[in-house]
């Protein structure tokens, strides 16, 4: 039988709840690692005994660990992440010059086709790459070098490059995130990237439609489908039709549309999900009352999912990177919270259960849906 | 033979004991720190920033009951932690109330 095994990463360690495809009982090992921050932890699609996990610290800065064993035994690989060439500037929070430094590795892309390369989306942002199973790391330069580069801002969280996504349909494709630089895609394996933020819009920079400036949250696509792409903005939930080179708002109902994580349904590409916060200075959900929203429509129509999540006095966040899905039929939902839960949802949505109450702080969540 | 003393997080990750012997070339900071990093791989970029080559903020090192975290990394050490009498404490400094 298939089974599933979900990797969250915490505020100090990393579990591996793994259950069986009826994803009705839990084993959770860990923590691994205890005591650091990880960032996150995830498979490779070809090979899902082989895992990589991002290790920091704010003592003893970033490691890179990875599992052949599919999360049983750990080996430290490389964590030399040094920007190719000079480094110049990005704008500081006080509008200034301030050089690239690097702080952490905030995600991991292992390749849809070769268990040894992995992409690493880095704070300050650039992308980094291996091709050796993480024993080197070598930025790919052409995204920090790009003619914006040097009016990048950071966002609250840092200036983070949170999201990668690939295109099962060409290698040469490719979608990053920046708080607060915006979305960019390349065409062309990496050497140039294009800013792709046309129809967003922010009031709090000055220029509410410019190029770059952006706080993009989240961007969540389906397989099957490589120019659609949903977006959950810091404020705002963003859809695009053509790969990102326009976006419209598909809000609609929610309660409010801040937040962090945004999702795809495995088998219904216009089936999406999202977890309403407040707003940018009340990171809970509004009147203490967890909701999933999920759209069936591609965004607009959102209908609250509450059947077990707390519906009272709840006050935690879910974090940009703390939501994903598995494959099997019916597709599961699994989300982690600041509160140290773990949410899933064995029927698309439609009940929930906590996996776990009590884990430090959620970073991240991701799935892997076993043979 | 210098003694080397490490924070428990750093033991884990090189997988040895709290108290490690090193044959180090030149008894300074930067001997020490090099012998280390020679001799448990895992602990590079742990102490000293990769693109700086600077002690990390919240990394410490003790000699002798004194503080030498800002001496040059080139500093002699004193005789009694080169002949292996007192240790080169690595410590990771309380931060976060």
């Amino acid at each position: 039988m298939s089974g599933v095994r979900v990797l969250a990463g915490t505020r100090k360690g990393a579990f591996i709840l793994t259950s069986d495809g009826k994803r009705e009982n839990w084993e959770i090992s860990g923590p691994h690692f205890p005591g650091w921050e990880m960032y996150h932890l995830k498979g490779s699609p070809v090979d899902p005994n082989r895992i990589y996990a991002s290790q920091t610290s704010g003592w003893f800065g970033q490691q890179m660990q990875r599992s052949n064993d599919g999360g049983k035994t750990w080996e430290p690989v490389g964590n030399k992440f040094v920007y190719d060439g000079p480094t110049g500037t990005h704008q500081w929070y006080d509008g200034k010059p301030h050089p690239w430094e690097f702080k952490r590795t905030w995600h991991l892309e292992p390749s849809l086709t070769d268990p040894d390369t992995v992409y690493a989306g880095v704070e300050d942002a650039a992308i980094f790459r291996t091709t050796d199973g993480g024993v080197n790391w070598a930025e790919m330069p052409g995204l920090r070098n790009h003619s914006t580069g040097d009016r990048w801002q950071p966002g609250a969280g840092g200036m983070c490059l949170h999201t990668i996504l690939l295109d099962p349909g060409n290698p040469n494709r490719m979608w990053i995130a920046i708080s607060a630089a915006g979305a960019f895609r390349t065409d062309d394996g990496g050497t140039s990237w294009k800013p792709i933020n046309k129809g967003l819009h922010s009031e709090y920079i000055p220029d509410h439609t410019a190029e770059i400036g952006h706080c993009v949250h989240r961007i969540a696509k389906h397989k099957s489908k490589s120019d659609t792409l949903f977006m959950q903005k810091h404020w705002d939930v963003m859809r695009s039709d053509d790969a990102g080179e326009n976006w419209h708002e598909i809000s609609g109902n929610l309660p409010t549309d801040f937040g962090f994580v945004i999702d795809v349904h495995a088998h219904e590409p216009e089936t999406i999900f999202v977890v309403p916060i407040t707003s940018d200075s009340h990171h809970f959900p509004p009147e203490g009352k967890l909701r999933v929203y999920r759209s069936r429509a591609g965004g607009n129509e959102w209908e609250p999912l509450t059947k077990g999540l707390p519906q009272s006095d709840c006050y935690v966040n879910v974090l940009r990177d703390a939501m994903a899905v598995d494959s099997l039929d019916k597709c599961g939902i699994y989300f982690g919270t600041t509160g140290g839960q773990v949410y899933a949802s064995a029927d698309g949505g439609d009940s929930w259960k906590a996996l776990v109450h009590d884990l430090p702080a959620v970073l991240s969540v991701e799935v892997q849906t076993l043979p | 033979m210098i003694r080397v003393v490490l924070p428990a997080h750093l033991r884990i990750l090189a997988k040895t004991e709290s108290e490690v012997q090193l044959d180090v070339g030149q008894p300074t900071i930067a001997g020490v720190l090099d012998a280390l990093e020679d001799r448990y791989p895992a602990l590079r970029g742990t102490l000293r920033d990769y693109a700086t080559g600077q002690r990390r903020p919240f990394v410490r090192f003790f000699v002798c009951e004194e503080d030498w975290s800002h001496e040059p990394l080139e500093t002699r050490l004193p005789d009694a932690v080169a002949s292996g009498k007192e240790p080169f404490l690595v410590v990771g400094a309380i931060a976060g109330g």
